[in-house]
């Protein structure tokens, strides 16, 4: 019975303590408050995780400065699992319960376009770090939604302006059978044809394939001057190799889903010299110095991996711009959602990591075809491509 | 396509295929031995790997010291799962053991999540990365090293279950359980032993494969699936059967990926595994009168 006892008293003085600590809390300017929901767990976690440890870095940071004019930013996080049920319940309860100000995420596209009815209807502003389209198309429809990462068609664009501009006309593609593997091979067969591009071979790998040299073989065969390989799943590390195994000598694109060094180390030798779009952060280094983006780049790069001690990531960094678009309007214009949302759309020049963002009410997303640039790898680390 | 072509397509058929099939023999000697599907098998590959990959990077050591120690550690870990998980139960149920393996699957999963995070990581190969050329064809010496450690494993196995005390004691348990254990056959260590004996096999597979396949921590459960499949192709139960439904399966997937079109090449090894099941409910190696006796 004693030890009954003191359970309950541990568990009254814990209340006590936490009522106290609340209490003072909100003596001060009241806190503002805003939601953040990522796929922390589950199967899309390599993008949650590191957008989880942003935004947390940069509420540590900015209420180490004195929050935003004397208010201290409150972020509320939600894990999503990457499930649109739980992303569904998770957005309710932050607009409901926690009334918040505005939502930063979710981290997939198809979790984003669940919620999306939930805050046109809440009148709520949400900044997906998500990639679809969709999400911010057609914008009558997605008044309060904006979306921060690049878009896959400027990817493909990229890619299609410097296969011509090598003179080379005929491509072959091949992709990974995951969402963003079949949403690339859309785009790249749609643009292929606006851009006079001949797509001689069209081929597919699994997320658990280990060897591509069958598919490889046909590529082979045909008249291709270059392939492209789109694909998320680590197992795009494998077709360089197997490539190089065949004595493949065409030059290698690939998304910009293959903006993760370990990709690189994986692919090892065969990996050098393969061109890709990305956002500026991974090859910061080799940036101009002059380069508007570079200070916001350097910067994050820096606290995020002196904090966390793991490389940095462009997903981390879609979210680094979201939240700091919306400490952006909270410091413009208070704790108010639709003037939230005005500034936001109405927001021009806006230095992200993921490009210069000009947001217009035709226009969610801000970004132009020259938020990508091409790198290469070279000596196993991402550079500009020079020409 | 000439005939180097239909060449480099059967070798990486029996690239992919030998992986499928080593993992296949690992499901089939906890069946023979318990007459469950150890849905963990898949794991057991995954931590091969992973322990290998920590030891030979982090750790710094020669691939021929970490190469033991990562089959051990595997061993070990296979052998208190069985210790922890499935000998604590009086009388358990198959249904009950399954699902066993299938929550120990994902708490292996987990942990290696915690423990390495969600990068992918790549193991040197064990000797030259240069494409060795056979008739037209190139084949990877890795490739190389993947049969001959298969057909090392086999023989082991083949001699193991032949020849010595405890593998006919197994095979004993296979039989029939209670009359192995009436002539003084100690059921619950042989069940121990084939937990362990498959962790080691299942942690061979997923070393030798790393270099090639690379690993992360959900790498598991797919290579897990696909060695099912061969499992089930080759008769459950039947290690021979096991590997060589495993190239079999290899073979197709990648004839249909290099001849018809890779989208379908999961399907098409599907298919064919599904048409060899109607024909056959035992697979192409069992023995219809044995499967008519197992539960499943």
């Amino acid at each position: 019975m004693s030890g009954l006892n003191r359970k309950w008293t541990v568990v009254i003085c814990l209340l006590a303590a936490f009522s106290l600590l609340t209490s003072t809390c909100t003596k001060k300017k009241e806190a503002y408050k805003v939601g953040a929901i990522f796929a922390i767990t589950g199967p899309a976690s390599w993008l949650g995780e590191p957008e989880r440890n942003t935004v947390q870095m940069i509420v540590e940071q900015v209420n180490a400065e004195g929050g935003i004019n004397g208010h201290l930013l409150e972020l509320i996080i939600e894990d999503t699992v990457g499930d649109e049920t739980k992303t569904v319940n998770a957005v309710n309860k932050l607009i409901e319960k926690d009334n918040v100000l505005a939502i930063v995420g979710p981290s997939r596209s198809g979790t984003t376009m669940a919620v999306i009815p939930i805050v046109e209807k809440a009148k709520v502003p949400l900044i997906s770090c998500a990639a679809a389209e969709t999400i911010v198309e057609p914008v009558e429809q997605r008044h309060w939604v904006f979306k921060t990462p690049q878009k896959d068609s400027d990817a493909v664009i990229r890619i299609f302006e410097h296969i011509k501009s090598k003179g080379m006309s005929k491509v072959a593609i091949i992709t990974g059978t995951t969402g963003f593997g079949d949403a690339g091979r859309k785009q790249l067969k749609k643009y292929a044809a606006e851009m006079g591009i001949a797509i001689v071979a069209d081929e597919t790998y699994g997320p658990g394939d280990t060897d591509m040299t069958p598919q490889l073989m046909k590529i082979k065969a045909t008249d291709a001057q270059a392939l492209i390989n789109w694909s998320i799943v680590p197992a795009q590390a494998i077709v360089p190799k197997n490539m190089r195994q065949l004595g493949m000598t065409i030059p290698l694109y690939q998304s910009h889903g293959f903006g993760n060094i370990k990709y690189a180390e994986a692919a090892g030798e065969a990996g050098e010299g393969i061109i890709f779009p990305a956002g500026r952060l991974l090859a910061v280094d080799s940036l101009p110095d002059d380069h508007p983006q570079k200070a916001v780049l350097a910067r994050y790069k820096k606290d995020y991996e002196e904090k966390f001690k793991e490389p940095v990531s462009t997903f981390g960094g879609h979210a680094y711009d979201a939240l700091w678009l919306v400490i952006d309007a909270l410091k413009a214009v208070g704790p108010d959602r639709a003037k939230i949302r005005d500034h936001i759309e109405n927001r021009k020049g806006f230095i992200g990591t993921g490009g210069i963002f000009n947001f217009s009410p035709e226009d969610h997303n801000g970004l132009t075809k020259d938020a990508f640039e091409m790198l290469t790898v070279k000596s196993c680390k991402f550079t500009l491509l020079s020409e | 396509m000439g005939g180097s072509g239909i060449l480099q397509l059967i070798f990486s058929g029996i690239t992919i295929g030998s992986i499928y099939g080593l993992v296949a023999v690992g499901f089939d000697i906890i069946y023979n031995c318990t007459g469950i599907i150890n849905f963990a098998q898949g794991e057991f590959v995954m931590l091969g790997g992973m322990i290998m990959i920590s030891l030979v990077g982090a750790a710094d050591l020669p691939m021929w010291i970490s190469f033991p120690i990562a089959v051990f550690a595997v061993t070990l870990i296979g052998a208190l799962f069985e210790r922890l998980c499935i000998h604590p139960l009086k009388k358990p149920s198959i249904l009950t053991l399954i699902i066993i393996t299938i929550a120990a699957s994902i708490l292996f999963k987990g942990g290696a999540m915690f423990a390495w995070g969600k990068q992918t990581f790549s193991l040197p190969h064990f000797s030259s990365e240069r494409p060795i050329s056979i008739f037209g064809a190139t084949i990877l010496p890795q490739t190389v090293w993947i049969l001959g450690f298969i057909a090392v494993v086999v023989l082991l196995l083949a001699f193991f279950f032949k020849a010595t005390m405890v593998g006919k004691a197994m095979r004993a348990c296979a039989a029939n359980r209670s009359a192995a254990s009436l002539v003084g056959v100690n059921v619950k260590e042989i069940v121990l032993l084939s937990f362990a004996l498959s962790a080691a096999i299942g942690a061979v597979a997923g070393i030798i494969i790393a270099p090639i396949a690379l690993m992360d921590y959900e790498r598991g459960m797919i290579l897990g699936l696909k060695g099912f499949s061969a499992a089930v192709l080759g008769g459950l139960g039947n290690p021979v059967g096991a590997v060589v439904a495993g190239f079999l399966i290899g073979i197709v997937e990648a004839l249909c990926a290099g001849l018809l079109s890779s989208h379908y090449k999961d399907a098409v090894a599907l298919i064919v595994l599904l048409a060899v099941l109607f024909i056959r409910p035992s697979g192409l190696f069992g023995s219809l009168e044995a499967s008519r006796l197992k539960k499943f």
